[in-house]
């Protein structure tokens, strides 16, 4: 079945350390790098859809970023879920398209989260995910969130921690294969294991980087023009919601990212099985392992095993998280998710170079928000 | 920096009041009877606004808990390493709470806990204290 909605084009900035970035500079990079990729000029763009930011937060992020860049469009939004954001951002751009709304719907994100604050502010403004009163006055974060639930998933499916390590190992042995990869260095499970506690059962090489960077992408109507020979066919979107808080998460090992993964296999027609290449949100180790699992690309207690046997890797059963993700590639707030996209893209045009999955046809996208809360599930067809 | 403390408003100001007076309380629906995981003002399962309040026994079990070693903000600093819970409590709510002591052997999954209450500032919090091994 086709959603009528296409990605014409692609762009992510270097990440990592960029001192003198800013959130604005980062998303107009992006931007025009996405269009110029499209074969579109900026008057061509008539949606825009942005996130959120932490260094320039605004009520209004998309009229800001319209306002900073000249564009001009005949609809603009801000959309704020998390890591969701930049997969529902796709799956209503395609909406849009669809629809007759807009022709070509710019999606941007970026943020200069390393170097426009501090670590420990970003740690900070990331626990006000936390519900004010049932949760932050006892001294959440996000990583012991994401602790609680592999402390349980761990308990109930017998995950050990080499199992997480071997995520983590494998994510940056992708990311050494990327020009552009924030953390290239390659790392062994015992690194991981050695690695600073930081929320038991996570450790720092559990726990995905803070990068500055921006990523973008073009979502164009079927018969719209722009370069029709390297666009990719968004051909499945779903998403799932079951909490925000994770004291109120209706279990700690059953997710929304099982609803919205059907929904999207259901729409493109596809089964797991079909996918050639993954990019899947993996803010921390176990939040890949819980997700892979929930979303059927392997059963319960069975992608820590595979991961150790590098199911995860290049020739790999799954080949996930190409660039390496957000525990290596880089993680800037919503261009975390968009880096994600933005990489499928690149492997199903054939344009990954040293890190290509070979005969890549059909890939998977997946963002989470929150503690497991918000999910979005993308399939992607080439051309 | 002080820890961040509760703010009442009208969906929970009579569990944090009972906190105060030294009694746990839940809420339960008037209509259809389903217990909620934490205060809010409308059921989450039928969606009607009859929810009542009930004394809970302060007794549950641990649904998971991590060892904190990297706090979110300096008020936690001190702290470290402290314990975060998930508490299953017997009548079918939830809270999240730290551990009295920290961490330790007995601090398990299924380990059976009671809750006590202790002072923030002007407000009072519960916490969880592991019954007696």
């Amino acid at each position: 079945m086709s959603m009528n909605a296409y990605i014409s084009g692609a762009f992510d900035t270097r990440v990592g350390e960029l001192p003198g970035s800013s959130c604005m500079g980062l998303h107009a990079e992006a931007a025009f790098g996405a269009i110029r990729d499209a074969g579109l000029e900026p008057g061509d763009i008539d949606g825009v859809l942005c996130a959120y930011s932490f260094t320039e937060p605004h009520l209004m992020l998309a009229s800001v970023f319209c306002e900073h860049t000249g564009i001009h469009p005949n609809f603009c939004a801000a959309i704020q879920a998390g890591g969701a954001s930049a997969a529902i951002m796709i799956m209503q751009a395609a909406a849009l398209v669809a629809s007759g709304q807009c022709n070509h719907v710019l999606v941007v994100t970026g943020d200069n989260r390393l170097t426009g604050m501090s670590r420990d502010g970003a740690v900070a403004a990331l626990s006000e995910v936390g519900h004010p009163q049932f949760e932050r006055p006892f001294g959440i974060s996000v990583p012991a969130s994401y602790a609680l639930v592999a402390q349980r998933y761990m308990h109930e499916y017998g995950v050990q921690p080499e199992h997480l390590a071997a995520i983590a190992v494998e994510h940056r042995r992708h990311a050494s294969r990327h020009p552009n990869a924030h953390k290239r260095e390659l790392i062994t499970i015992n690194d991981v294991l050695q690695s600073k506690e930081i929320c038991s059962p996570l450790r720092l090489l559990d726990c995905c980087l803070i990068s500055d960077g921006g990523a973008a992408l073009v979502i164009s109507a079927r018969n719209a023009g722009g370069n029709v020979k390297r666009r990719v066919e968004i051909l499945g979107a779903g998403q799932g919601h079951t909490h925000e808080h994770l004291v109120s998460a209706p279990s700690l090992t059953d997710f929304g990212c099982k609803q919205s993964a059907a929904r999207a296999f259901a729409t493109a027609g596809v089964r797991p099985a079909d996918i050639d290449v993954a990019q899947i949100y993996d803010s921390f180790t176990i939040t890949l392992l819980v997700e892979l699992e929930s979303i059927g690309f392997f059963g319960r207690g069975e992608a820590g095993p595979a991961a150790l046997e590098g199911a995860l890797g290049l020739s790999g059963r799954l080949p996930c998280n190409t660039h390496g993700g957000l525990l290596s590639y880089g993680h800037s707030g919503a261009a975390g998710g968009m880096f994600h996209a933005v990489e499928a893209v690149r492997q199903l045009r054939g344009e990954a170079h040293g890190r290509q999955v070979e005969g890549a046809h059909l890939a998977f996208v997946h963002g989470d928000g929150g503690i497991l809360s918000a999910h979005c599930s993308l399939v992607f067809g080439a051309a | 920096m002080d820890k961040p403390v509760p703010h009442p408003n009208s969906d929970t100001r009579s569990f944090w009041e009972g906190c105060h007076a030294g009694v746990l309380r839940y809420q339960c629906c008037g209509n259809c009877g389903t217990v909620q995981l934490i205060p809010r003002a409308v059921c989450s399962h039928c969606h009607t606004l009859a929810l009542e309040w009930k004394d809970a026994s302060g007794h549950g079990t641990i649904l998971s808990y991590t060892n904190v070693y990297r706090a979110p903000t300096q008020a936690f600093r001190a702290d470290v390493p402290y314990v975060i819970a998930i508490i299953d409590m017997d009548e079918g709510f939830r809270l999240m709470v730290n551990v009295r002591g920290g961490p330790g052997p007995h601090v398990q999954i299924g380990a059976a806990v009671r809750v006590d209450f202790e002072q923030r500032g002007e407000v009072t919090v519960p916490i969880a204290v592991l019954e007696a091994q």
